[in-house]
């Protein structure tokens, strides 16, 4: 080994704390930002290409009441490139000709009617089977249900019987299932006419809004029934992943800036703490720039392992979430793209390189004679004037002596404070994502949690009673009829109020998925949710809506949405934006009465009971569940429901946010370290005149309290800045407005103990060295003159 | 002058390797005796002091002083004792440079937890005493080793210390600081004040010793007592 290897590995091997830090630091950059990055392009990538593949349409557009032609005229609408259609396009409810049960009504679908999948625009990809060639015949989306059945099978819709011949993806979206245009022709004699656009620029939602306004414009007024962005259509695609991406770029961003810091705080101090055994490299030989490279070396190979074993992390904590990516693309195991796991730590490695250039270089000028006089660092004069004011302060001495401590080295007091800022905003900033998460998880289901009890009309299939293990399983049965439950519920003691609630999917043009609605009757007032904007619904007519339908549809509080089911449709306003995470962000609420002429075919199945003041809910949903029982409903204790989504978040936060405490910490062990040794003799005298060791301890702990709280101070406001960006991203990237409530996350006394934070950090990091401070070999000490 | 101040008895001390610091030293300081540590380089002086301070432990045999076993105190009993029953001047003088002198001189009230009154009128009285009071407000840096050395001795002497210990407090000094460090502690001697100096200083040591000892290889090779000083 050479000369110089010799001496990096000395290096590495004897500095053993800052070879740790570094080590840990690079460890939780690089696993951040791989995970950041992955999750980044892993979530794109599959949409971005097939939509390329398939020259999706960027926007989609629904005619109703005007004629072929007319439609077929939108093309020529400023900004559009490419078009196709008209398609004719109707709804149906498409149930299997083999599924039949009590309550089953299957969702509406759009189907259009196209004679084949080629095209300028939409070249929709059959997956297996054909396209369909005539009357009788059906390809269905992968997305639609039961369309994992695969072709062979047949489904009915009003008495026509429909053969599946084959499954399509389109990733635009463009329908559910598409029939021969002859066939669309038989099951609805009067179709609306859909139009696919490819625009000149279509790369933000304003775009888009300008596109669905000249095509409005070219149409026949008022015959636009409904428009879909391919934007929303990639991000409800995307939501599972996306939601992640905001947060844990932050938490890369954080942990690179903490690892610059921290390396800086590490290097700088092993030159300065070295400068002796630099000018003893010198006098033997060593050439500036071999000085230079070792000391870079010495930075590098720490933050190697860790940047190798950042990205094992990065991959691990990957799976489950791209587990969910690959859920949501029909693909097999999906992993961190393999240039992500190279590029980032690579990047990591010339920026810790650069990061140690400049400490390094320092290293390399110092002046041989003169380093090898002083051997340590040279006393300074800073702080004088303050360690003088502050002794005069009615303290005990070692308080005192802490308290003046940080002005002694303000450089290396600041870089600290750096250190234990960012920790702080990292806790901070956790807490408040967990707690507007644990808001969101809370609130987000408006269908759930809501009242004490909760009756559903059908019983729960569960396995059989003890000792009827022999017997053949239970029947399903239908649903318990609403009235006899409701007069139940009315006749047990305890019930204060309640209200019903049903659900069904109905048409909304422009979109090719059914929407769902719920319907709610009785004492509605106990339903309200927690609204983004607006308000509740009061009246009949009056619904409220969740972001991603509102955005779907491009409809704001005060429009009024049409819902359709067949040839009868309903007309209602939208008076509040409800925060609603539940059926993908795209439910509308409203009451019962105001579907009436949809003559819906749904029952309430649900019953939110509210109880009067000391009824113990246990024992109400016990005694109300035996009543219920034989009519085939069941009572239980209303719960909030749990999402994976949510727990995966909080997980991971909570992993990323202890990485980085940690290595705040460890950038304080590093600097008390450093400042211990600089203050040996010091630390001897004091125990030479009769310091004892907690008071020792007392001083170092002083020391660095002091730059707790002032980077405490600085830290909060950050970590509060950092959730109030961070969290509405999350919430765009997952479709919906988080109400300014739950982004508020943080009250008065939550923050003055966040502030503490800094104290609890900086602390944490000096116990150690503070501990070895106070058994300082004070002999030794004294002669290190 | 009768009472035994400092008891070592068949005191050991050995490091990781090579023959011992002390080799079964046994050694008697009465109270207002001013002994000088004689001996070339490792044979045992520093170890010696160090042990009589309460800042290492012997490996065998037990170290006294004043009646207690410094020997087995614990790191805060011996802090404690340091603080209350000795003063210790060092070749380097030892003082913390970002302080003044009054604050250098104050510490080990302010540690013990004197008065702050008190302290004051203290560190004031041996700054007067000792020559020094108008570099009160000074910091170490700026004073002469003499006069460094002088501060050094008034926080020595801060809290009453019935014991003086002085390594080598001329050794960093050029002749004329010398003397005036001798004279000084010559005049505490006189004054009652039992001091151990350990020192190669044969003139310091002839000058303000009342005994000499001198160690070869961690023993004692000659034990004198000046008739007269």
């Amino acid at each position: 080994m050479s000369a110089l290897g010799r001496v990096v590995r000395a290096g590495v091997g004897r500095k053993r704390v800052q070879t740790a830090v570094m080590v840990l630091t690079t460890l939780l950059s690089v696993a951040a930002s791989v995970l950041a990055l992955g999750l980044l392009v892993a979530s794109q990538a599959p949409f971005d290409r097939a939509f390329a593949r398939q020259h999706g349409a960027h926007l989609t557009a629904e005619f109703k009441g005007a004629t072929a032609a007319q439609a077929a005229a939108t093309a020529t609408a400023d900004g559009v490139t490419d078009t196709a259609g008209p398609y004719p396009v109707t709804t149906l409810r498409l149930a299997p000709t083999d599924m039949a049960g009590p309550g089953f009504a299957p969702p509406p679908l759009t189907v259009a009617g196209r004679a084949s999948v080629r095209g300028d625009v939409d070249r929709v990809e059959l997956t297996s089977g054909r396209w369909a060639k005539g009357n009788g015949e059906i390809v269905l989306e992968s997305g639609t249900p039961f369309a994992d059945r695969g072709t062979g099978w047949s489904v009915k819709s009003d008495g026509t019987e429909l053969k599946v011949v084959g499954i399509a993806t389109s990733v635009g979206a463009s329908a559910g299932a598409w029939v021969t245009p002859a066939q669309l022709a038989a099951l609805d004699d009067t179709p609306s006419y859909q139009m696919l656009y490819r625009l000149d620029h279509a790369s933000s939602r304003a775009d888009l809004k300008a596109a669905r306004a000249a095509v409005t414009a070219a149409a026949p007024q008022g015959t636009v029934g409904g428009t879909q962005s391919y934007l929303d259509v990639k991000q409800a695609a995307e939501e599972a992943t996306g939601a992640f991406i905001p947060f844990v770029t932050a938490f890369a961003l954080l942990g690179l800036a903490l690892s610059v810091l921290v390396i800086s705080i590490v290097v700088s101090g092993a030159v300065s703490a070295a400068k002796r055994r630099i000018g003893i490299l010198k006098s033997l030989g060593f050439t500036p720039p071999q000085v230079c490279r070792a000391y870079v070396a010495q930075a590098l190979i720490p933050s190697a392992v860790g940047a190798v074993l950042g990205v094992a992390l990065a991959n691990v904590l990957a799976v489950p979430v791209m587990a969910e990516v690959a859920q949501a693309y029909k693909t097999g195991v999906m992993l961190i793209p393999v240039w992500v796991n190279v590029v980032v730590p690579l990047g990591a490695l010339a920026l810790v390189a650069l990061t140690a250039l400049g400490p390094a270089l320092r290293a390399a000028r110092l002046r041989t004679a003169s380093v090898l006089g002083v051997g340590r660092a040279a006393e300074s004069a800073r702080g004088r004037s303050v360690r003088r004011l502050l002794g005069s302060l009615p303290l005990p001495r070692p308080v005192t002596l802490g308290l003046a401590g940080p002005f002694a080295r303000p450089v290396r007091s600041v870089t600290m404070a750096g250190a234990v800022a960012f920790g702080t905003l990292a806790v901070v900033f956790a807490v408040g994502l967990s707690t507007t998460l644990f808001a969101i998880q809370r609130d987000g289901e408006p269908d759930e949690g809501g009242g004490q009890a909760l009756v559903r009309t059908v019983r729960m299939m569960t396995g059989p009673p003890p000792g009827a293990s022999d017997g053949p399983p239970p029947e399903p049965q239908g649903p318990a009829d609403p009235a006899k439950v409701a007069a139940a519920i009315d006749a047990a003691g305890g019930t204060e109020s309640y209200y019903r609630r049903g659900e069904t999917e109905v048409r909304v043009a422009g979109l090719k998925d059914p929407v769902p609605v719920v319907a709610y009757g009785g004492d509605v007032s106990g339903a309200k949710h927690t609204m983004t904007e607006g308000r509740w619904f009061e009246a009949d007519g009056e619904a409220v809506a969740a972001s991603r339908f509102l955005l779907s549809t491009g409809a704001e509080i005060g429009d009024t949405v049409t819902l359709s089911d067949r040839d009868r449709s309903v007309r209602l306003r939208i008076v509040g934006e409800v925060f609603d995470l539940s059926e993908d962000g795209m439910a509308v609420r409203t009451t019962e009465a105001s579907l009436s002429a949809l003559k819906p075919e749904y029952e309430m199945t649900e019953f939110t009971v509210g109880l009067t003041d000391g009824t113990d809910v246990g024992a109400y949903t016990k005694k109300l569940d035996k009543v219920l029982e034989p009519l085939g409903a069941e009572a239980a204790v209303s719960e909030t429901g749990k999402s994976s989504v949510l727990a995966a978040m909080q997980a991971l936060i909570a992993i990323l946010t202890l990485m980085l405490v940690t290595v705040a910490c460890l950038g304080v062990l590093n600097t008390v370290v450093l400042d211990t040794r600089d203050r040996v003799r010091d630390l001897g005298v004091f125990k030479a005149l009769g310091m004892t060791p907690r008071q020792t301890v007392t001083q170092v702990l002083t020391q660095v309290g002091v730059i707790g709280v002032l980077a405490g101070a600085i830290g909060v406001p950050l970590g509060v800045a950092l959730h109030h960006y961070v969290m509405p991203a999350m919430g765009d990237a997952a479709g919906t407005r988080i109400p300014p409530s739950h982004i508020d996350a943080y009250g008065a006394g939550q923050l003055t103990l966040l502030a503490l934070a800094g104290v609890a950090i900086a602390v944490t990091g000096a116990l150690l060295p503070a501990g070895w401070a106070a058994r300082t070999d004070t002999g030794n000490a004294l002669r290190a003159e | 002058m009768t009472d035994v101040l400092i008891d070592v008895r068949e005191a050991r001390k050995e490091y990781d390797d090579g023959p011992p610091a002390l080799d079964g030293l046994t050694l008697r300081v009465r109270t207002g005796e001013a002994l000088a540590v004689l001996g070339p380089s490792g044979s045992g002086k520093s170890t010696l002091l160090n042990l009589i301070a309460g800042l290492d432990r012997p490996t065998s045999g037990t170290v006294t002083v004043d009646g207690r076993r410094i020997d087995e105190l614990s790191e805060s009993a011996s802090a404690r004792y340091r603080r209350e029953r000795v003063g210790m001047v060092f070749q380097f003088f030892n003082l913390l440079d970002d302080l003044t002198v009054t604050d250098n001189v104050l510490l080990p009230a302010q540690l013990s937890g004197m008065g702050r009154a008190e302290a004051a009128a203290r560190a004031a009285e041996l700054l007067d005493y000792l020559g020094i009071a108008r570099h009160a407000r000074g910091y170490p840096g700026r004073l002469s080793g003499g006069e460094r050395q002088r501060v050094a001795v008034a926080r020595a002497l801060m809290n009453r210390p019935p014991l003086l210990l002085a390594d080598e407090p001329t050794g960093a000094l050029d002749t004329a600081s010398g003397v005036e460090v001798r004279e000084l502690l010559r005049e505490l001697n006189a004054d009652g004040q039992t001091i151990v100096l350990v020192t190669h200083d044969l003139t310091l040591a002839e000058s303000c010793a009342t005994r000499t000892i001198e160690l070869v290889d961690g023993r004692i090779a000659r034990d004198v007592t000046a008739v007269a000083r």
